[in-house]
């Protein structure tokens, strides 16, 4: 089997921030992503299930290049007001292609 | 009636009975919860029948008779949060950030604290008009809107003295609190009554009034536990936030009182207004909130709101705003 080496982002963060974060992955280059629900703890004081709801996991894989842009942008926009984490790690994928924004068609 | 014997006839109905027994649930551990869709799904249901009873009323009263009351709705919209606010950054010397988040919540409005207030009204023989439900969409929005304003305004200073660049989040908040389940089941059920008319209702009543009073005491049982489950932050937010759940209900339940009274509205009416501007928003108001103000600590609001205000509205509250309105009417 061919595979080609991507980045699995992973982000656990308060259910506010998902309409947020998912846009802005669009925006930052990635083509898909899920979200699912979980519970936890966290080293915060002030947890984000101190809101009534869950904490939301949202995966994507992407090229190493669009994987750092968004890893940079969660740091800055939300480590520090936010209970949020990121996280990057290797993943092999089949279709290369599917992970990747589609060039706009040529003139 | 005396307001004492109010107050303790009141402590024996069912919804504080629910609510009571909630709290004891959670007090000694009970694995005892509502799933969570059937929480969802009660509120769906209590939210859409309010909604539709009050769309119905609606289409029998003129537009002259509500105007007075819309006007003392939309001003308690405004002032319940800019006192809150002064209440908060003065007396408590809170930072205006979470000044402000506490203005969001006590200047928006608890639907359920609501639902108990027109209970009670009718159990003592004093309805409100039938149009109360529409004043209640007027004031969930406006409130949560004053007190972002106020802390965007000092967050976008606070954040310029620190040279960080701020970000509107205005727009993206106005659509999370007037698209929220609250607003469309109120909202919509307020224009589907008004359509459908008494002769719509009456084929939908047998599910959406006879079992109302009951699917409110299984809600209630619910809010028990959730609020039991906060008691152990009281100890967290210290002796002015407690007496703060108890004293800014006061104040601005008795200055709805003053503008309902104003508005002509009747002692049942009165006691509804005043309730509705004394309670503490817990569902549309924190991710308002959090999403703009996210410097804001949600122990404090929610905490306040949720564990404090509710209960004492619910238990003592609407006895003392329905005295209030006799009162006021004498």
């Amino acid at each position: 089997m061919h595979t080609h080496p991507m980045k699995l982002i992973i982000i656990i963060a308060e259910p506010v921030l998902e309409g947020r974060i998912t846009q802005e992955l669009r925006n930052l280059g990635a083509t898909g992503f899920t979200v699912v629900d979980g519970r936890g703890g966290g080293s915060r004081a002030l947890h984000a299930a101190e809101i009534p709801g869950v904490n939301i996991r949202i995966e994507t894989i992407v090229t190493p290049p669009v994987a750092e842009r968004i890893v940079e942008h969660i740091a800055s926009q939300y480590f520090a007001d936010y209970s949020v984490i990121a996280y990057a790690s290797d993943v092999a994928v089949v279709r290369s292609e599917k992970y990747v924004v589609p060039a706009p068609p040529p003139r | 009636m005396s307001l004492l014997s109010t107050l303790s006839a009141n402590l024996l109905s069912p919804i504080p009975l629910a609510f009571a027994l909630g709290v004891f649930a959670r007090l000694i551990k009970s694995e005892l919860s509502l799933p969570k869709d059937l929480y969802a799904s009660l509120s769906i249901y209590l939210l859409f029948a309010l909604g539709l009873k009050g769309g119905v009323e609606l289409s029998h009263v003129s537009v002259d008779s509500v105007l007075k009351p819309v006007l003392a709705t939309l001003a308690l919209g405004c002032l319940t949060p800019l006192l809150t606010y002064a209440v908060m950054r003065y007396a408590g010397r809170f930072g205006e950030i979470d000044s402000a988040a506490m203005a969001a919540h006590y200047g928006s409005v608890s639907a359920v604290t609501f639902i108990a207030a027109q209970q009670f009204v009718q159990r003592v023989g004093a309805p409100a008009e039938g149009y109360m439900p529409s004043l209640l969409t007027l004031l969930e929005s406006p409130g949560i809107h004053v007190a972002l304003a106020i802390g965007a305004m000092q967050r976008a200073k606070l954040q310029k003295a620190a040279g960080v660049e701020s970000r509107s989040t205005m727009g993206e908040v106005l659509h999370e609190v007037l698209t929220g389940r609250t607003m469309i089941l109120l909202v919509g059920g307020l224009v589907v009554g008004l359509l459908m008319g008494s002769s719509g209702w009456t084929t939908v009543s047998p599910f959406f009034e006879s079992g109302f009073k009951g699917a409110l005491m299984l809600f209630l049982l619910e809010m028990g536990i959730v609020a039991g489950a906060r008691l152990g932050d009281l100890r967290r937010v210290g002796p002015f936030l407690l007496a703060f759940g108890m004293v800014m209900p006061l104040v601005n339940g008795a200055l709805g009182a003053l503008l309902g009274s104003w508005a002509g509205l009747s002692v049942g009416g009165v006691t509804v207004l005043a309730t509705m501007a004394s309670s503490a928003s817990y569902i549309a108001a924190p991710p308002a909130v959090r999403l703009t103000l996210p410097e804001a600590n949600p122990t404090y609001t929610l905490t306040a709101a949720l564990a404090i205000t509710f209960p004492f509205n619910i238990l003592a509250g609407i006895p003392i705003y329905h005295a209030i309105a006799i009162a006021l009417s004498a």
